[in-house]
């Protein structure tokens, strides 16, 4: 008995020693199951490379007269929301594609939830997997983005942070709830069918607590997906992901 | 089906099974659903597919649906040497989209 007591507690010790460094926050990816995480775990097997694809045809087609060659914009997309001084307001990524499209070629805007804008996005996001999420937490939008995720909202009266902090890792019908780390957008959703950005989600949410859907363009937005990049700071970028 | 992704080993074994893969984007849709007016939405699904390696049947598939959209296919076959793979996808509009892709032996 005694040798299977200190057997036991070497065994103990030693997943204690290898275990890593305990990192309390987890991506979409580590509540999702084998299956989704196969699918986004092989480019072959990723419905999202099918805008990535996508994307490298138009950027050959629009962006490669200024940026080059596609594969230029490595890290880029880990530090947005940034804060734009010439604009003077905080730019998602999408957000600046749509400028850069408006203000620099002339051409009309992509509607939000144009493919062609995921197809882009998806791109460059791409350019930066793996590597750390990096956004600038500026204020005053970091609090404002941190104020919107703390405020009760809708007929349901609901916070962003009491499903996604309080009962984070529970279960709301059926589905377990994420923490929230906005690590892989835009991304697959196959509940979607096909892929949407950090907004489609974040409308999907208000909807959900039956508030009022603040738009892809507004201040709202981009403070809210800042508070959620700086949250999410140093996690890994995984875009372009696939979520259940 | 606009796009096609095709992923086929570089370099394949003579008379070694290889496994092809392929992403297709196409919306499926299973002819079950209506759209916000109430309308059934029309069944648009790929129907039928076809692999010829070299002019050699390798595989042949009908479709029904309940696919996903976007759907995801692998399949193995063998090759003897170095030859054009023919992927042929046809759907309920009648369109035919034909890809290819090189499988080298060495």
């Amino acid at each position: 008995m005694k040798i299977w007591a200190s057997l036991a507690a070497a065994v103990l010790a030693l997943s204690a020693a290898i275990s890593p460094a305990a990192e309390p926050r987890r991506s979409g990816y580590d509540d999702s199951s084998r299956e989704t995480q196969a699918m986004q775990d092989d480019d072959a097997g990723n419905p999202a490379f099918l805008w990535v694809r996508q994307g490298e045809a138009l950027w050959d087609q629009d962006c490669k007269g200024c940026h080059g060659a596609a594969g230029t914009l490595r890290g880029v997309a880990a530090r947005y929301p940034l804060f734009d001084p010439r604009a003077n307001r905080l730019l998602t990524l999408e957000q600046r594609i749509v400028q850069c499209r408006t203000d620099r070629m002339g051409a009309p805007a992509f509607a939000w939830d144009d493919e062609r804008l995921l197809a882009l996005s998806a791109l460059v996001g791409l350019q930066s997997r793996g590597l750390p999420l990096n956004a600038e937490p500026r204020e005053p939008f970091l609090s404002q983005g941190e104020a919107l995720f703390r405020e009760r909202i809708g007929q349901l009266n609901l916070s962003c942070a009491q499903c996604h902090e309080e009962r984070a890792g529970l279960r709301l019908s059926g589905a377990t709830i994420p923490q929230g780390h906005a690590t892989g957008y835009p991304a697959y959703r196959l509940e979607w069918q096909g892929m949407g950005s950090l907004y489609r989600r974040l409308r999907n949410c208000l909807n959900g607590v039956r508030a009022e859907v603040f738009a892809p363009d507004s201040p709202e937005a981009a403070a809210l997906a800042l508070y959620l990049a700086v949250r999410a700071k140093g996690m890994r970028v995984e875009t372009p992901a696939v979520r259940p | 089906m606009d796009r096609v992704l095709i992923n086929v080993p570089k370099q394949v074994t003579r008379g070694v099974p290889f496994e092809i893969k392929i992403l297709v984007s196409h919306p499926m849709e299973s002819g079950q659903r209506r759209d916000q007016m109430g309308q059934a939405i029309p069944r648009d699904i790929i129907n039928h597919f076809v692999a010829m390696l070299d002019g050699e049947l390798v595989l042949e598939a009908d479709f029904f649906p309940a696919i996903s959209a976007n759907p995801f296919l692998s399949f193995s076959a063998v090759a003897e040497k170095s030859g054009i793979l023919t992927l042929a996808f046809t759907d309920d509009k009648g369109e035919v989209r034909t890809e290819t892709a090189a499988v080298t032996v060495g």
